[in-house]
């Protein structure tokens, strides 16, 4: 069994805000995200698969497929766009790192031919990512 | 206390996916520009994890020198600036990231001065691989 990590990067604009609550309250909570202008930063996501690695092949997964897979159902989405008003996701959840984590597995989950997804880590900035391992972990 | 010590090594090598068992045409199809005949190279990252009882002397899992000195043998002075498709281990099998990474992590398999945890290599900042032995990592390990 190996675990196949690929990388990708989007540069996206987000804000933090919950329309239950007051401005205020969104202020108090979410700072300086909460401004309604938005704001941007160059995202990195991890992909990691597993597999067994094809005895004749040596591969576990094709990578340029995986990156077009990237490419086709995350990057070409969210790459230069406003996550909150032009991914349809977003719509109704707040853009955070842990969301946008779990909604980049949802896209990839099952997308993935001969290997099975693993994690999906969302790096916002260096020093800060998110991961997640599916509703199993 | 068990800890996990985590060292990285680099080593540069060319290499070139092809098998015999495919024709020409299928070659190029599955591998693309890594089956240009005349090979292509990258600088590769290893980096291997060891874990143990931190020792109530030195304080170490495992003496780094040791490691150090395990790695240049076994790994470094074996695969750096070669072609890996001209080193024994890659005689019947495609030198993809997956199958080298195998073979590192069988190589580590000889320290015994520490728990082999892990191998993580690296073939370009886009791509990685790791290798766990034939135990799956517990969430978060990876």
């Amino acid at each position: 069994m190996i675990f196949l990590t690929r990388k990708a990067e989007f540069s996206s604009a987000h804000y933090y805000w919950n329309d239950a609550w007051s401005q205020a309250e969104n202020e108090r909570v979410f700072g300086k995200c909460a401004n309604r202008n938005g704001h941007g930063h160059n995202y990195m996501m991890e992909v990691t698969v597993s597999g067994q690695v094809d005895a004749t092949s040596g591969f576990v997964v094709d990578l340029k497929e995986l990156k077009d897979i990237l490419e086709r159902e995350v990057v070409s989405v969210y790459d230069h766009r406003h996550l909150n008003l032009e991914v349809p996701e977003f719509a109704t959840v707040i853009p955070t790192t842990e969301n946008m984590a779990v909604a980049i597995w949802k896209r990839l989950d099952g997308k993935i031919p001969h290997a099975k997804l693993h994690r999906v880590r969302v790096y916002e900035m260096a020093d800060l990512f998110a991961d997640y391992y599916g509703e199993q972990a | 206390m068990k800890a996990y010590l985590s060292r990285r090594y680099h080593f540069s090598a060319s290499h070139r996916l092809h098998t015999e068992v495919y024709d020409a045409a299928r070659n190029r199809e599955v591998f693309g520009k890594c089956n240009n005949p005349f090979g292509h190279g990258h600088n590769y990252v290893v980096q291997v994890t060891v874990s143990g009882p931190i020792d109530a002397q030195t304080g170490m899992v495992c003496n780094l020198a040791e490691l150090d000195a395990f790695a240049r043998t076994n790994v470094l002075e074996r695969f750096d600036h070669t072609n890996l498709n001209t080193l024994d281990c890659f005689r019947e099998i495609v030198s993809t990231t997956e199958n080298l990474n195998i073979e590192i992590y069988s190589i580590f398999q000889d320290f015994t001065a520490a728990h082999l945890e892990s191998v993580h290599v690296e073939e370009t900042n886009n791509n990685s691989f790791d290798c766990f032995g034939s135990e799956l990592p517990a969430v978060g390990r990876i």
